[in-house]
């Protein structure tokens, strides 16, 4: 089956890339410029040990990474600051293209982060993670090194929490496994293959990044790996198993406003795509209940999944990149 | 006369502004050795990253032994001294706690961060921090992170490869994490013990002294606070631990006592273990429990003299930085150190913000006044100014 073949051929452990030496000598021959990006919103807690992880090892020890660039949605703790302290380059999104309209989610930190960032390649790495390690970097940038043909590597986690023998649960989130995989299983069925498509760690060439457009919410992963998958075929993906990732747990409720986040996207694009004509406008209204005693309390918040235009649209990117 | 320290002495300044750029690489090490669980007897996960960065820094010998210590030599220019330095790889925290580490611009968090995860940090990067430094010793240096040290592991790495290698160690130095300005030059006697108390089953509850373990393990306490304890030579008993319990309505069945004899005389050691064995027995037999006393280890007093130049050329560089030197008998592994008559010294590296049960909190900025004054040290040990005439 095709599925099984792609999942052999692309998918990686991050202990098979360990040799930094020989992964920065192929960096060096292709000649290739790396950014990291880890965009934030009150992370003053992680921010200071993943800037220095990353800077020592992967910049001075291995200059794997050209740059290391935190891009704030506008935190009220001190991320910025610790992220400074440690040598992080900070930006706050809104000062990136100040021209245009401000907006603010992560897909607006990780879409600017294409204009403001220098490399060829972007890796982009959440900020929340308690274990963080150099191969949550390099585990992920290896396969678009050795491989000119691989274009997105997506991080995934193998989080057995208690099995027997042999067979255990891929340990996809809850949000992916209610409803991420059964869209793709109902509507692309070859993308069920991507273990987790919700990681927010991912590494993707610039040429593809520049061309995609960017819900700034909840659905900027999914988007990507329709538009990749779209324009690209399977080919163009890997995904490096990552061993764990500790981060914080999201309630239901919050899983919910990001489901809802999320099926608008995929929504808007099946009409795009023209696999469903006679959708109805969608509503933007998301209705939760919370209980008070006996009294049940509806609670409606408007999630708008609105999307910045591919980079390569957008003048001054193209001023800035010389027309390239 | 000027001072032969005086050279020494006065490139402190300068070396503490350029290890101020070291920082990251220091702080990754903690992170990633003071992540990996390393509860005694189970340090060799620790052992095989500290192994690893030896490897990438391609020192002589990497390697490990049967008791799981962590080895590596950067091999000096004449290579006519060896110089040991040592920390214990293993923390009082066991595998089941959370083991994240966080870091915030003026300190480091974690469980086990200052004793030992800092101490270490500074083994595994010192080879990089010297080439930085583009300082190159004439003696070998031996770095160690040594197994089974804490507890009942009781010095079980270091006193194994002091006892058989074939190399001449010249000079030790221990390294811990806190405090800056700890100097010790000598060990007290100790003798750290458990003691076990059980209620039997069928006890009946009617009886004279049938108040359950816990009552009985106070009895015991009591008992050894009456005992007199001269402050010559200087002795004191040490209550670490105390469980026992399952709840409210149940009387407690078993009660553990932990608690170390700690005297600059080793027969006040003995002796006093004498007694403390005989008042357990003796509350045993009048409420009809079971005890076990159990030694867990034992050191012998001794080291090296206040006046040896390693002691006082030590002082001259801590007076030289300001650090006030707090000098404080050891019970790491500068006993195996002494038992095996090295000239040796334990140092701390930073200060101490905060310790809770779960995590401990050491500050960032001293850390580059701790990692000068040791490798000052080291130097002048390389240039033989520490040397006994």
């Amino acid at each position: 089956m095709k599925i099984d073949k792609w999942i052999k051929e692309n998918t990686f452990h991050h202990s098979a890339f360990e040799d930094l030496d020989k992964l920065v000598k192929e960096k060096e021959k292709q000649n290739l410029k790396i950014s990291l990006c880890i965009p934030t919103l009150n992370e003053e807690k992680t921010i200071g040990k993943e800037i220095v992880l990353f800077n020592s090892e992967l910049m001075t020890r291995y200059p794997l990474l050209d740059e290391i660039a935190v891009i704030d949605s506008g935190s009220i703790d001190n991320t910025l600051e610790v992220a400074r302290s440690f040598g992080a380059d900070t930006y706050l999104a809104s000062d990136i293209l100040p021209n245009l309209d401000n907006k603010k989610g992560k897909g607006e930190n990780l879409w600017k982060a294409i204009y403001q960032l220098k490399g060829d390649i972007i890796v982009y790495i959440d900020a929340d993670i308690k274990n963080i390690h150099p191969r949550f970097v390099y585990g992920l940038l290896a396969p678009l090194i050795y491989n000119k043909k691989t274009k997105y590597v997506k991080a995934f986690y193998d989080r057995p929490l208690a099995f027997s023998e042999g067979i255990r649960p891929s340990g996809g989130g809850r949000v992916t496994e209610i409803l991420i995989r059964p869209l793709f299983s109902l509507f692309f069925p070859e993308l069920s293959a991507i273990i987790q498509p919700l990681s927010g760690e991912y590494a993707v060439r610039r040429e593809v990044l520049e061309k995609l457009s960017f819900p700034i919410g909840y659905g900027v992963e999914t988007a990507h790996l329709l538009d990749i998958y779209r324009e690209y075929g399977m080919d163009a993906f890997a995904q490096t198993d990552l061993d764990q990732r500790v981060h914080r747990n999201q309630e239901t409720m919050s899983l919910g406003k990001m489901s809802f986040g999320i099926l608008q996207t995929f929504l808007h694009r099946m009409k795009s795509y023209g696999m469903m004509t006679d959708i109805p406008e969608l509503s933007t209204i998301l209705r939760q209940f919370q209980a008070h005693d006996d009294v049940f309390e509806s609670i409606e918040q408007e999630i708008v999944e609105e999307e910045r235009p591919p980079m390569i649209t957008i003048p001054e990117y193209l001023k800035k990149r010389g027309n390239k | 006369m000027k001072d032969k320290m005086f050279e020494i002495l006065k490139s402190i300044p300068d070396m503490e502004k350029k290890l101020r750029e070291i920082r990251d690489v220091l702080l990754t090490n903690l992170v990633m050795l003071g992540e990996i669980p390393s509860p005694t007897f189970q340090e060799q996960s620790r052992m095989n990253f500290l192994v690893h960065r030896f490897n990438q820094y391609n020192l002589l010998n990497c390697s490990t032994d049967e008791i799981g210590n962590g080895l590596g030599i950067l091999p000096g220019k004449s290579g006519d001294r060896n110089i040991l330095l040592v920390a214990h790889m293993d923390s009082e925290y066991d595998d089941k706690a959370d083991h994240t580490i966080s870091i915030q611009p003026n300190s480091v968090t974690g469980p086990g961060v200052a004793d030992n995860a800092l101490g270490l940090a500074v083994i595994a990067s010192l080879p990089y921090i010297l080439e930085k430094l583009n300082i190159e010793l004439n003696s070998n240096l031996i770095l160690m992170g040594s197994a089974r040290s804490l507890g009942a592991g009781n010095l079980e790495g270091i006193r194994f490869f002091l006892d058989n290698t074939d190399i001449n160690i010249s000079t030790g130095l221990s390294v811990e994490g806190v405090r800056l300005g700890r100097l010790s030059n000598s060990a007290i006697g100790m003798a750290r013990c458990e003691v076990h108390y059980w209620v039997p089953e069928g006890y009946d509850w009617t009886q004279f002294g049938a108040v359950g373990s816990i009552v009985t393990l106070n009895e015991f306490i009591n008992r050894i606070l009456e005992i007199p304890i001269p402050t010559r030579p200087a002795t004191s008993i040490v209550f670490s631990s105390i469980e026992s319990g399952r709840g409210y309505s149940k009387v407690s069945t078993e009660a553990e006592l932990k608690f170390e004899i700690q005297s600059e005389s080793e027969e006040m050691v003995e002796q006093l273990l004498q007694q403390i064995n005989s008042i357990a027995i003796e509350i045993a037999t009048k409420t009809a429990a079971r005890v076990v006393v159990k030694e867990l280890s034992r050191r012998k007093p001794g080291g090296i003299d206040f006046s040896h130049p390693l002691v006082t050329n030590a002082r001259k560089i801590m007076e030289a930085m300001d650090i006030k030197p707090r000098i404080t008998p050891s019970m790491s592994e500068l006993s195996a150190f002494i038992d095996a008559g090295i000239p040796a010294l334990t140092i701390g590296i930073s200060s101490l913000e905060t310790a809770s049960k779960t995590a401990e909190s050491v500050k960032i900025d001293p850390m580059y006044k701790g990692l000068a004054q040791l490798i000052s040290l080291l130097v002048a040990i390389d240039k033989g100014y520490c040397d006994e005439n």
